[in-house]
């Protein structure tokens, strides 16, 4: 294409690669820049979104414009002989109002590898849609799925590029690879932990008290699939930003199993009939 | 490299006077509800324009029709509504011409979704709900949270009224604590749904005072979309 350089032919209406590529296309497409590549989000007209975004909600009193995030969650996980279990609530919060109890906090990005949800729901579920992209990307280029620890290293890229920006996300990757089980805590603030027992959110700590006290590697599937479902249960019953259908997912080495989907309501009576009859 | 400002100079300082703020938002009012049934969706929004106490208009609708099987319904900053339904429509035309085909209403609802993201850190000030038929031919409704947030629902409401909408469908349309039989619940039925939905904006226009005047109702059917308009109180 020198040659064409040289004599401007490169300038003609018809050397142009599409019609579409005209400077209106161009700035309408700049509207929507995350569409081409997902990374480039749009600057907002101000330094400092975290300080000036909260000093516009500050003002919400006096305007009664106030932007609420759904937010608040139990989100839990562990490894053990027989894979990864992850468990989840559904109950998604915009301040004081409950916005959803069936929300889906399991995100499945493909057969060997799930992402838990907890923070900024839109944050958690568009960051994990470009993650499931880059890890099918992997498979291509690599000819081999992608490991835990590749996959999590993405995550905890991306929330260190934004790190500062606002961003809301904690979430647990599990999978399954060449190497076994795999489970990574990402968040944030740019911090990417790999352990055998995570739980995140506002109702963690009440899930931490379950697990730990019923927790052992060498749990049998069916035993290890109820722990979870119960510490989820009780972070619903104690925390107020958590509830709805409790999620319990099975991670082993053929791929996800999705184990129930139960509304922590009848959990409670059933929870309540076997204390009685003990 | 920083600017002198009032703030260096304190004895300059006028008490009593502030700058304002920037403060890029307003809330235009209106609520929007959407039920999804087996073969259509219904939703309905009031056509009241308001900013703070006073009335812009009685009538502007808040419904936008993107395709022959898609609605949106928006409010909350008209500006941000007027600006993202654009841009909503300018992007499906660009699909259409790239594919010969009009977007189904899954992918309209993922494209909102990352359209809304785009602004994350300067988020569009709206409540969104999408209702329309899928590509399996069943009703469907997605409602979003600011930055692009998307829930498939059966049923929602939202808007400034939304709060005092939502209970009611969650009763009415999925029978929430209504504890009754299987062979005692209402079948829903384009009829049902459309009765429903004019009947919380009845209550509501009652206790909120940015729903009101009417209340534009789209029935969505693979066969097109029948429109129908309700008066509420005009006070």
């Amino acid at each position: 294409m020198a040659l064409a350089e040289i004599c401007k032919i490169s300038n003609a209406s018809y050397m142009r690669p599409t019609a579409w590529a005209t400077d209106d296309v161009n700035e309408l497409k700049s509207y929507a820049s995350n569409f081409e590549n997902p990374y480039t989000l749009a600057a907002p007209p101000f330094a400092n979104p975290v300080e000036n975004l909260n000093k516009i909600q500050a003002n919400a009193d006096k305007t009664g414009i106030k932007i609420e995030f759904d937010h608040g969650t139990t989100t839990l996980g562990f490894k053990f002989k027989g894979g990864v279990i992850l468990a989840v609530d559904s109950r998604a919060t915009g301040g004081q109002y409950i916005g959803s109890q069936s929300m889906k906090k399991i995100v499945e990005i493909n057969d060997f590898l799930l992402g838990t949800l907890a923070g900024g729901a839109a944050d958690c579920v568009y960051w994990d849609r470009v993650l499931s992209k880059e890890c099918r990307l992997h498979e291509l280029r690599n000819k081999e799925r992608i490991s835990v620890a590749a996959a999590s290293k993405i995550m905890a890229n991306i929330a260190h590029e934004y790190k500062g920006m606002g961003l809301s996300m904690g979430m647990m990757l599990a999978g399954y690879d060449k190497r076994g089980p795999g489970l990574y805590y990402v968040d944030s603030e740019g911090s990417r932990t790999a352990g055998n027992l995570f739980s995140v959110g506002s109702g963690s700590i009440f899930a931490y008290g379950v697990l730990d006290s019923g927790y052992d590697y060498n749990l049998e599937d069916e035993a290890a699939q109820e722990l979870g479902r119960r510490a989820i249960y009780h972070a619903t019953h104690r925390d107020a930003y958590s509830g709805g259908i409790i999620r319990v997912y099975h991670m082993t080495k053929n791929g996800f199993k999705v184990i129930s989907n139960e509304d922590c309501e009848m959990l409670h009576y059933k929870y309540q009939a076997e204390k009685a009859a003990q | 490299m920083s600017f002198l400002s009032i703030d260096h100079f304190s004895d300059y300082k006028v008490h009593g006077a502030q700058r304002p703020d920037f403060s890029p938002y307003e809330s235009n009012g209106g609520s929007i509800v959407a039920i999804a049934g087996d073969d259509f969706a219904v939703i309905a929004a009031d056509t009241r324009l308001s900013s703070g106490y006073s009335i812009h208009s009685r009538t502007q609708t808040k419904l936008f029709q993107l395709s022959p099987l898609t609605v949106l319904g928006s409010t909350g900053c008209w500006c941000d509504t007027l600006s993202l339904t654009s841009l909503m429509r300018v992007r499906m035309q660009m699909y259409e011409h790239t594919h010969l085909r009009t977007m189904t209403t899954d992918a309209v609802a993922q494209m909102l979704s990352i359209t809304m993201y785009n602004r994350r850190f300067f988020p569009y000030y709206v409540s969104n709900i999408l209702a329309g038929i899928d590509k399996n031919g069943k009703g469907v409704v997605f409602s979003y949270d600011p930055i692009g947030h998307c829930e498939n629902a059966k049923c929602r409401a939202g808007g400034t009224a939304g709060p005092l909408l939502q209970p009611v469908l969650d009763n009415q349309i999925q029978l929430k604590n209504m504890n009754l039989d299987e062979k005692d619940k209402p079948i829903l039925t384009k009829e049902r749904a459309v009765s429903v939905a004019s009947d919380t904006f009845i209550s509501a226009a009652e206790r909120d005072i940015y729903t009101g005047d009417f209340v534009e109702i789209k029935i969505i059917t693979k066969d097109g979309i029948e429109s129908m308009t309700i008066n509420l109180r005009k006070d």
